[in-house]
């Protein structure tokens, strides 16, 4: 099984015709993702990777023409947020956005709106998601993991990669691999990975990495200890990172906690999750 | 990026927020000029990107002119937590009655902007969150509608404030709404808001940050930066689209991205190295970039080993390794590096480094542990 992404995701791009995009669409398509189509404004009617994907004017006109059900955006960040209301307009359920760089209150309107119409955003300033063996959607190397049972979320990208190949070393395998992205406002968050791995029959372990900043590990080690069978083992960089020199009091009084690794690695701990002191201890652990 | 209060003030000013008559110094006989055109009590403030001035005698009152210019020459001379004075704010002083804390800033678990006010405001407003937490009043903002004039009515209500201050402190908290979306704030503080003896609202501190990511669409703002906060290095890293902090170890890192450079560093401490530095070159650093890492970090003489832990997923391992031989042919130097290349084009990268001062590794650990002990040699 997997979660969010599989061999019936219908997949487009938008920022087809960019040079990330392009380069990336070749690459899921090599992969053997069911990429219907990309879109980029103006230049509709034209075709990408030698006549093998039509390029739309617009997200609406592409949704009709091919039944797509999975946008992947790789817009500049200027234009990110009009991308992604635009594919929740179009009807798409879920959006998947790879994006750095989007402001923060961008992202605030975003999730309201998005929230509203019950769209699942992925990301953004993320590298995407990967069901080894069926669908890859975004920029995760394709040759670095294998199928099996072991569910990622990470918030890192590069670290995600180390990770996944890790795993795949020692003939362990994913069954989906979510990237939530580094941003402190985003579209879906560990709670929501954790809770689909519990409910997908195919995952049997999961893995989530972490990183300083927010809470939201201290928030998944609540709901891993009220709501998870499965076994969950966990890794939070930074915890050799300098300490924020804060301004204000606002953050402070807002987050309480100041977003420590060793914080996150306690708070996890104290849920029954076993934390790795590096990535390559990872599978050892499961 | 962090705004001075002078800077928050003038923006704050333009929002409709009451603020202190006052100017900002950067010498002795401006301040005296300012005290002088102010007439009266004046604070002579400094302004440096760090909270808890006041405790550090960065903020100082003065009776008339000629000791607004001692207090100046005093202040004007001081670094504060690392951070040299280079200006002072000349504020009008103003009588305090009463002092409130009002700010807005986003709260992440809520995805929500949030303004906090509470009747307990000034410096230990974080002791009063922490122990009576019930003492801070909070309206989250819905991002799709902004501040409702109820909720700032309710606000003061829930602070006790006496009903005659609460259209203009309506008016403050719009204000304060209005500038912080505009701006793209991350935080806009008033601490302390007070209540004068004349019975007036006032701003006597301001502070804001903006969000890095839209500052893009604010060049005016963007060139408030004040670079003393940074190290030359980290200056120039930005330059370059890279993200440099420096910190004082002796092992250098180039990685490309966030996580996984802070993993190195935290491997590195792990087999008993310090880093010198967080490097993240980012996705598809070209030789370009690259080159500009190796300068920045070899720039620092207390590296006495490099490690460049590159996985390769869009960023191609040799375009990393040209990079790397075209900065060593600009800088010349014989500290080692420790390469550990996996995924695009690593072979390529490797065979394109292989040389009599480079260490390959193949595993983090290995990478590390090599790093560690050629700086310990």
């Amino acid at each position: 099984m997997s979660i969010l992404i599989n061999k019936s995701t219908r997949l487009i791009v938008q920022g087809v015709t960019g040079h990330d995009g392009l380069f990336h669409t070749q690459q899921m398509v090599n992969y053997g993702t069911n990429l219907v189509a990309g879109v980029t404004p103006g230049k509709g009617g034209e075709w990408v990777l030698e006549g093998k994907v039509p390029v739309f004017d617009s997200v609406k006109m592409a949704v009709e023409a091919t039944g797509a059900n999975t946008s992947v955006i790789f817009v500049p960040a200027r234009f990110a947020a009009d991308a992604i209301f635009e594919a929740a307009d179009a009807g798409l359920p879920l959006i998947v956005c790879i994006t750095e760089g989007i402001p923060v209150q961008d992202m605030m309107r975003i999730r309201s709106y998005l929230d509203q119409k019950g769209v699942r955003l992925v990301g953004p300033n993320c590298p995407g998601m990967i069901t080894p063996g069926e669908s890859k959607v975004g920029i995760i190397p394709g040759n670095i993991s294998i199928p099996g049972k072991v569910g990622l979320i990470s918030r890192s990208g590069t670290l995600t990669y180390e990770v996944l190949y890790a795993l795949k070393l020692v003939g362990i395998g994913v069954s989906t691999c979510v990237g939530i992205g580094g941003d402190p406002i985003n579209g879906t968050s560990f709670i929501d990975c954790l809770n689909m791995f519990e409910e997908d029959a195919k995952t049997e372990k999961v893995v989530m990495i972490g990183e300083i900043g927010g809470t939201d590990e201290e928030k998944a080690a609540e709901f891993i200890a009220d709501h998870m069978s499965k076994p969950v083992v966990g890794f939070i960089a930074g915890q050799s990172a300098p300490p924020g020199k804060r301004m204000g009091h606002a953050g402070a009084i807002v987050e309480g906690s100041s977003g420590l690794a060793v914080d996150k690695i306690n708070a996890l701990q104290a849920a029954g999750v076993r934390v790795a002191s590096h990535p390559e201890e990872i599978p050892s652990l499961l | 990026m962090k705004l001075h209060e002078y800077q928050s003030k003038q923006l704050f000013a333009k929002y409709g927020i009451p603020v202190p008559k006052g100017r900002v110094a950067a010498t002795a006989t401006e301040a005296k000029q300012i005290a002088e055109e102010l007439g009266g009590r004046v604070v002579i403030k400094s302004q440096v990107l760090v909270g808890g001035r006041g405790k550090a005698g960065g903020i100082r009152l003065a009776k008339n002119p000629s000791e607004a210019e001692e207090m100046a020459t005093l202040i004007l001379g001081m670094e504060i937590k690392g951070l040299p004075v280079r200006k002072v704010l000349v504020d009008e002083a103003a009588q305090i009655e009463k002092e409130i804390y009002l700010g807005i800033t986003n709260d992440r678990a809520a995805r929500k902007p949030v303004m906090m006010a509470s009747s307990a405001g000034g410096v230990e407003i974080e002791e009063v969150a922490r122990l009576t937490p019930e003492k801070i009043i909070k309206a989250h903002i819905f991002p799709l509608l902004g501040l409702r004039d109820y909720q700032a009515r309710d606000i003061a209500a829930g602070i006790d404030l006496p009903r005659e201050h609460w259209r203009i402190f309506g008016q403050i908290a719009r204000g304060l709404w209005q500038a912080y979306a505009d701006c793209d704030a991350t935080l806009a503080e008033v601490n302390p808001l007070v209540i004068t003896s004349g019975n007036q609202l006032l701003a006597v501190d301001g502070k804001m940050v903006l969000d890095d990511n839209a500052l893009f669409l604010h060049t005016d703002l963007a060139e408030m930066r004040d670079l003393d906060v940074e190290a030359p290095s980290e200056i120039e890293a930005r330059k370059f689209g890279l993200s440099f902090i420096k910190l004082d170890g002796n092992i250098g890192c180039m990685v490309n991205g966030a996580g996984l450079a802070m993993t190195t560093m935290d491997i590195i401490k792990l087999f008993g190295g310090e880093p010198a530095n967080f490097l993240d070159i980012g996705g598809g650093a070209g030789a370009d970039k690259v080159s500009a890492a190796m300068r920045i970090i070899l720039a620092d003489p207390n590296v006495k080993t490099i490690l460049l832990n590159v996985f390769g997923g869009i960023t191609r391992c040799d375009e990393v390794a040209r990079g790397i031989l075209s900065a060593l042919s600009e800088v010349k130097t014989k500290v080692p590096m420790v390469i550990r290349l996996v995924g695009t084009n690593a072979e390529e990268g490797r065979r394109i480094l292989a040389n009599a001062n480079m260490v390959t590794a193949e595993t983090l650990v290995d990478a590390a542990q090599k790093a560690v002990a050629i700086a310990k040699a």
